[in-house]
């Protein structure tokens, strides 16, 4: 209890909180617990429980795979096979997919958390990380069966692969903070997220490889961050079949920090008001 | 160190609320409405401005240049009218809204109660929700682990620990958010209305425990409409009105505002007056002689009346009980009940009338008023002279509320002796 603080506190309209960072590390057990009862529902009541973790992912590659691989006929990368192409894609897109998505919704979701008691409200976009690490370790698994199945060994790689995986999370909240904050106001926001998350699995290689895009497009390409996420991911899982666009990969780390830059100050800015309006 | 933990300097709070203006049944015009609405709405959004339901959009100060400070140790009762601004005042305090206007400075961990049992969720069980909750309140996790016998103990409900939230009765939920929030322990407390649940042994016993936090030397803010408990718990009092501060004294002088400002309200009704008499007020008064809008089923029921008469003998007056819809629940004439006729010599009289405790469902009531003339001709009557709620009924000590809404009539039957149920003679013979 040592480190609650004793020192005044001044609540003024507009002013900056001095604290708040501080106030979130104190709030850290909330946000855990809040992770954890996300957690704890999302299962709850179904037959197969976390096998959904499974059963969700395993599925959408196979479509994938007949789909883009076998009935489109689009070029795998290197010798992969395109299974495991796939999956490498799939995985960080359905990480970022669901933060953004869930983490959007949040504060809505916790309006009566929102006006019965004060905490850093950025700790409710925030849980969904947590939901959706879990699901990703899970389907990590599929992944490293479908390779074994093929015969495939991670390269030295993979010991990269927590770098991608926390750029993907970074990717996610930006946004997700964003439109968290926006949501609380304007509601019309709600129905454009899924729309958005449809059309990114599009645009994002997600079931085809970035390298189909002609040489000349790859810059403009990368302007997307997930281009920058699912690639590292290939890289990570298929070593040397998959090289790295360099500049590419440049860019969408600046778009990341920008999104994370907007996505935390427009939480801020709104947070205070959060109570009046939601 | 100073010995001021809340100081509170000309803050206000404005909201913007909206109005609709009358419907049109033109269709037309209703499109052209809905449309202006639309691009209203939209430029809102535009220039980052709140949305708002409504054709029209006024603004309104909730709270209004409060300015007031609480010691160490001080336990402070706010009191005021449904809307006064006593949750706002609150809710800003914990930081839940920030002030329009003003500043508050604050030293030393805060916690605030507005409601008992926030974000605890069905589908978790009871130990579950304990650890949610905890941690919503602010508690770390160690302190609800040390003090989680005692919650549970305290809520009486170690059978169903482990059982979901949602097979729960209303007042075992209760009992378990009141048990977590009574095992805060914070220098500054906020507490508002928690006290409206659960059954009367249970009210006793958060009350007994309120007292203790008291006791124990930290701050407590304590918005209540029960003015027994605010009388009880607390030595000093704020009475807000229309977001302004009227006093900020001891807690007899602040009753006594509120009372005073309750009456005020009454005579601004004006009942006008019969042609022999007038009733000036009424009141329902609870267990303190206080005017009150809320009855606790059971407990005695006392009205109180001033009349003012003239020189015409035989005056009755009336008293017609309604329940939500209307519907005549009860009756009493102090003519034809008691035999008593209002004086006839001309001055106001204050009447008293004790009524045997009655066992009402849960829900609005409202008492018509009428002076009647020997010749059954009504002289002065007052619709809805005194209107009351009855916020919970529990005939028994299971956890239910009889509810007028339920349709089984507004009175709970009670028995003088325990139910005997045995085995029928007749039965037996065949």
């Amino acid at each position: 209890m040592n480190d609650w603080p004793s020192e005044r506190l001044i609540l003024e309209a507009g002013r900056a909180d001095r604290r708040y960072w501080g106030d979130l590390w104190r709030y850290r057990e909330l946000f855990f617990i809040l992770a954890w009862r996300d957690v704890a529902l999302r299962y709850k009541q179904t037959v197969i429980g976390l096998a959904w973790a499974f059963v969700r992912p395993f599925m959408t590659m196979v479509v994938f795979t007949v789909i883009f691989g076998h009935i489109a006929k689009l070029p795998t990368e290197g010798t992969a096979p395109y299974a495991v192409l796939v999956l490498a894609g799939l995985l960080p897109w359905t990480l970022v997919s669901s933060i953004f998505s869930d983490g959007a919704n949040s504060v809505l979701g916790n309006s009566q958390l929102v006006s019965k008691v004060y905490f850093p409200r950025l700790i409710i976009p925030l849980a969904p990380v947590i939901v959706g690490l879990i699901d990703f370790v899970v389907s990590l698994v599929i992944l490293f069966g479908v390779m074994a199945w093929y015969g495939m060994a991670p390269g030295w790689h993979i010991l990269l692969l927590p770098v991608f995986i926390a750029l993907a999370v970074l990717v996610a909240i930006g946004p997700a903070m964003w439109a968290a904050a926006t949501i609380v106001k304007y509601r019309d926001f709600r129905f454009v997220i899924p729309f958005v998350i449809q059309i990114g699995l599009y645009v994002s290689p997600v079931g085809f490889s970035a390298k189909i895009v002609p040489p000349g497009w790859q810059l403009l390409y990368s302007l997307n961050p997930m281009v920058g996420v699912i690639d590292g991911f290939r890289w990570a899982i298929l070593g040397g079949e998959s090289p790295l666009f360099l500049p590419g990969f440049a860019l969408s780390l600046v778009v990341t920090a920008g999104m994370l830059w907007l996505g935390i100050r427009t939480f801020r800015h709104t947070e205070r008001g959060f109570a009046d309006v939601i | 160190m100073s010995d001021t933990v809340i100081r509170a300097t000309g803050l206000g709070k404005k909201f913007l609320i909206g109005h609709n203006v009358e419907y049109s049944a033109m269709l037309g015009e209703a499109a052209v409405r809905r449309a202006r609405n639309m691009v209203r709405r939209a430029a809102d959004m535009l220039c980052g401005r709140a949305l708002i339901e409504a054709d029209e959009i006024e603004e309104y100060w909730a709270l209004r240049d409060v300015d007031f400070e609480v010691r160490r140790g001080e336990v402070v009762s706010i009191i005021g009218h449904n809307g006064a601004g006593k949750t706002t005042l609150l809710k800003i305090l914990s930081r839940i809204l920030e002030p329009t206007t003003g500043r508050v400075e604050l030293s030393g961990r805060v916690a605030s109660l507005l409601e008992i049992g926030t974000g605890f969720h069905p589908e978790l069980t009871g130990r579950e929700n304990i650890f949610l909750n905890g941690a919503i309140l602010g508690m770390r996790r160690h302190e609800v682990l040390a003090k989680f016998n005692q919650i549970v103990d305290f809520s009486g409900v170690e059978k169903f620990i482990d059982t979901p939230l949602k097979r729960y009765s209303v007042g075992m939920y209760a009992r378990l958010a009141f048990s977590v929030a009574a095992h805060l322990e914070t220098e500054i407390l906020f507490v508002d209305e928690v006290l409206a649940v659960g059954d009367a042994e249970f009210q006793k016993r958060c009350l007994d425990r309120m007292s203790e936090v008291a006791n124990a030397g930290r701050s407590v803010l304590f918005v209540s409409h029960n003015l027994a408990a605010a009388a009880a718990l607390t030595r000093r009092g704020i009475v807000l009105k229309s977001g302004r501060l009227i006093f900020d004294g001891p807690i007899d002088g602040a009753l006594a505002q509120y009372t005073a400002s309750l009456e005020k309200g009454k005579i601004e009704r004006s009942w006008g007056r019969g042609e022999h008499s007038a009733i000036v007020s009424a009141d329902l008064l609870d267990a303190n002689g206080l005017p009150t809008t809320t009855y606790v089923p059971g407990t005695p029921f006392n009205l109180q009346v001033e009349v003012e008469t003239s020189t015409l003998p035989g005056l009755s007056l009336e008293f017609l009980l309604r329940d939500a819809n209307s519907l005549p629940v009860g009756f009493y004439s102090s003519n034809t009940f008691s035999e008593v006729a209002l004086p006839s010599m001309p001055g106001r009289y204050s009447c008293t009338l004790a009524l045997k405790p009655l066992f009402l469902a849960s829900g609005d009531y409202s008492f018509d008023l009428t002076t009647n003339s020997m010749t059954i001709v009504v002289d002065h009557k007052v619709t809805n002279a005194i209107s009351f709620r009855v916020a919970a009924s529990n005939p028994s000590t299971i956890a239910y509320d009889f509810k007028q809404s339920l349709g089984n009539g507004v009175i709970a039957l009670q028995l003088a002796t325990p139910l005997v149920i045995e085995p029928s003679r007749q039965g037996r013979a065949a």
